[in-house]
């Protein structure tokens, strides 16, 4: 075995620049499989990173039919989720953890000499909980709060920063919303970039009555966020909240809704889909380099049998059977194959980290995909191998001693 | 004394196409253990697929042919590859030595397939006393090409040896060697059949078939003539009277 081991050695040191232009099929295939896998794994933990961070057994009511006609409608345009609709879901779900309605303004912010414009989310005071907001300082605002329209605000790490500077604590500061000074109540963790690409940081929470009254002028709420006790009871909350809205808005059960319920698993299947496609493209162009790369190294090695059939009619002569021939062309080819694989999951090692790095991608290279790419590799050079292997094998002895 | 190799009525035809080649046609010959036979003929007259026969690389297209008592007319590939292995040892014309590996490595190649499988302390120490055997030793970790052809023969021959093979088999072994070179093989030849071992050896130089002490003729897949060889010439004083002439004109 060891002598095998060293023949086929030699037999590749004999041609290093021809060995590894043979490889390189391989080492494309394993760098795009590593880089694939790594991209596919990365952004899977990305987008349950992202998917967490929007907060526990999370389920959002959107105003509007967003499915209806095809048109993603987003946030809806004419927001028909009202007041009403809030008491009696509060109220009358069972199952529910918390639930905040949503309303949004875009407004200029100004502390000090600093300024900035910023979107400005009214709420209740669930919603830090709902949506897993955790505190760097300060503390959340109360239900009196909501119910007096206080001016008090929570504060996202970016606008507190373009505010107040660089890890400046602004709990306690005050800072003017359309000229009128609202205290600083808590100062939000950072949560990072959405599913989207947007800074979630970049943010200030205010009381719902707040914003409505003082801000925007809104009487409806273009959303609710609501979770639910647990995940067992997700359907079920999702199902009491349809009926109870339908109710109030009065929609016969031949009508559509005018509102859409999207549940947190449902958001993350979603994104995961669409990495799904990525995986199985990238996996495509791995599959056809590595065919490419297979067929290099049967080429090459039908090469190097015909170059060697003056050796394999020696081994013959001296008493090697068909099989320790075919062995050792066998092992040649997979030597070959996963010295490939290994140069290609170090290139993927490699590369990885560099898209991430100027492309944005988020790669996490598992050991899964190493072992898979290595095996993958082997099993190319057996089946790659094994024809170049088999001829060599079944040569005749005095033809192949003959051979000039 | 029971032959360790014995034809009756071997023929053996090739077929190329429609056409038939009858390479030989009925040769029946018993060698004995101990014997040196020198097979000659022109090309084309069968000798070389004779060789092939007794060589175990080739089969009888008909009659029976027998090695150490063994009709390999029943043998499978792979019995073949081991009667080749552990009863023959070849030497060719061109040596055949496989390139890029070391004296020692290239007289250990019938060792890697013997079975049960050799340790390679034991494959290592077997070659070099192979390569002891034909005056090699201080050779074994240099490249065929870093060698004259006698002493790549001398290699190809300790490779022939390294199995303890009951027969020599040697194809024109001085075919591409001079005249002294050819008469030094023929003296380890001389003194390995000294030692028991059978040697059958093709060549067409009668001088060469001189060393050997049975000639055997072929012409057109035939035996012609099969005698003894009566004035037998002996390496040691060929080789003396060879420097001698050497001598004689400065060669030396």
């Amino acid at each position: 075995m060891l002598a095998i081991l060293k023949t086929a050695l030699r037999a590749i040191r004999r041609n290093v620049m021809r060995s590894f232009l043979t490889m390189l099929g391989i080492i494309v295939g394993i760098a795009a499989v590593i880089v694939g896998v790594s991209m596919g794994t990365g952004a899977k933990a990305e987008v349950e990173r992202q998917i967490a961070s929007m907060g526990n057994n999370l389920v959002i009511i959107f105003s509007g039919n967003m499915s209806r006609g095809g048109v993603r409608g987003g946030f809806g345009m004419q927001p028909n989720l009202t007041e009403r609709d809030y008491d009696t879901l509060r109220r009358e779900v069972t199952g529910l953890a918390g639930i905040s309605p949503e309303v949004r303004a875009t407004v200029q912010v100004v502390a000090g000499n600093q300024n900035t414009s910023v979107g400005v989310w009214g709420v209740s005071a669930d919603f830090a909980e709902i949506r897993s907001w955790k505190f760097q300082s300060g503390e959340n605002f109360t239900e009196t709060d909501v119910r007096n329209a206080a001016k008090v605000c929570l504060i996202g790490k970016t606008t507190a920063t373009s505010l107040f500077g660089e890890g400046i604590d602004p709990v306690g500061q005050t800072i003017s919303i359309k000229n009128s000074p609202v205290t600083v109540a808590g100062w939000l963790a950072s949560k990072g970039a959405n599913t989207f690409g947007q800074d979630q940081d970049d943010i200030i929470i205010m009381p719902y009555t707040s914003v409505m009254k003082r801000l925007s002028g809104d009487t409806k709420f273009r959303a609710f966020s609501a979770a639910a006790t647990g995940p067992e009871v997700m359907n079920d909350v999702t199902n009491q909240v349809a009926a109870i809205l339908r109710q109030n808005h009065q929609i016969t059960p031949d009508k559509e809704d005018d509102f859409s319920i999207r549940s947190q698993q449902e958001m993350s299947d979603f994104f995961n889909a669409n990495n799904r496609v990525m995986t199985v493209l990238i996996s495509a162009f791995a599959g056809i380099s590595l065919v490419v790369g297979g067929i290099g190294i049967m080429n090459i090695m039908l090469v190097s049998v015909t170059e060697r059939t003056r050796e394999i009619g020696i081994r013959l002569a001296v008493g090697a059977r068909a099989r320790d021939v075919l062995r050792q062309f066998l092992i040649e080819a997979v030597l070959l194959s996963i010295v490939g694989g290994a140069l290609g999951i170090l290139a993927g090692y490699w590369l990885a980290p560099l898209l991430t790095k100027f492309a944005g991608f988020p790669t996490l290279i598992s050991t899964e995909s190493v072992l898979l790419a290595f095996s993958v590799s082997a099993i190319i050079g057996v089946v790659f191998g094994f024809f170049p292997a088999l001829k060599a094998a079944n040569l005749d002895p005095i033809d192949a001693l003959r051979y000039e | 004394m029971r032959p360790i190799i014995k034809l009756v009525d071997f023929r053996r035809t090739y077929r190329n196409g429609a056409l038939e080649v009858h390479a030989v046609r009925g040769v029946t010959l018993d060698i004995l253990p101990g014997e040196f036979v020198a097979v000659m003929g022109a090309s084309g007259s069968g000798k070389s697929t004779l060789m092939n026969t007794i060589g175990c690389l080739d089969r009888p297209t008909s009659g029976r042919y027998e090695l150490d008592e063994v009709d390999i007319g029943e043998l499978s590939r792979d019995e073949l590859a081991d009667l080749r292995n552990t009863k023959l040892g070849f030497v060719f014309q061109g040596f055949n030595l496989l390139p890029r590996t070391s004296a020692l490595e290239n007289v250990e190649l019938p060792l890697l397939y013997c079975r049960p499988p050799m340790s390679a302390h034991e494959q290592q120490e077997r070659a070099l006393a192979a390569l002891e055997m034909v005056g090699l030793s201080d050779r074994a970790d240099h490249y065929p090409n870093q060698l004259s052809g006698g002493q790549q023969q001398r290699v190809a021959i300790a490779r022939a040896l390294v199995n303890e093979p009951r027969v020599l088999l040697a194809d024109e072994p001085t075919g591409n060697l001079d005249s002294r070179t050819s008469v030094e093989v023929m003296g380890v030849f001389q003194t390995l059949n000294d030692q028991g071992i059978t040697i059958v050896m093709v060549t067409h130089e009668l001088d060469i078939a001189s060393f050997s002490k049975r000639k055997v003729v072929m012409r057109d897949g035939l035996i012609r003539t099969d005698e003894v060889v009566l004035s037998r010439l002996h390496a040691a004083e060929a080789l003396a009277r060879l420097d001698e002439e050497q001598r004689a004109v400065h060669l030396v």
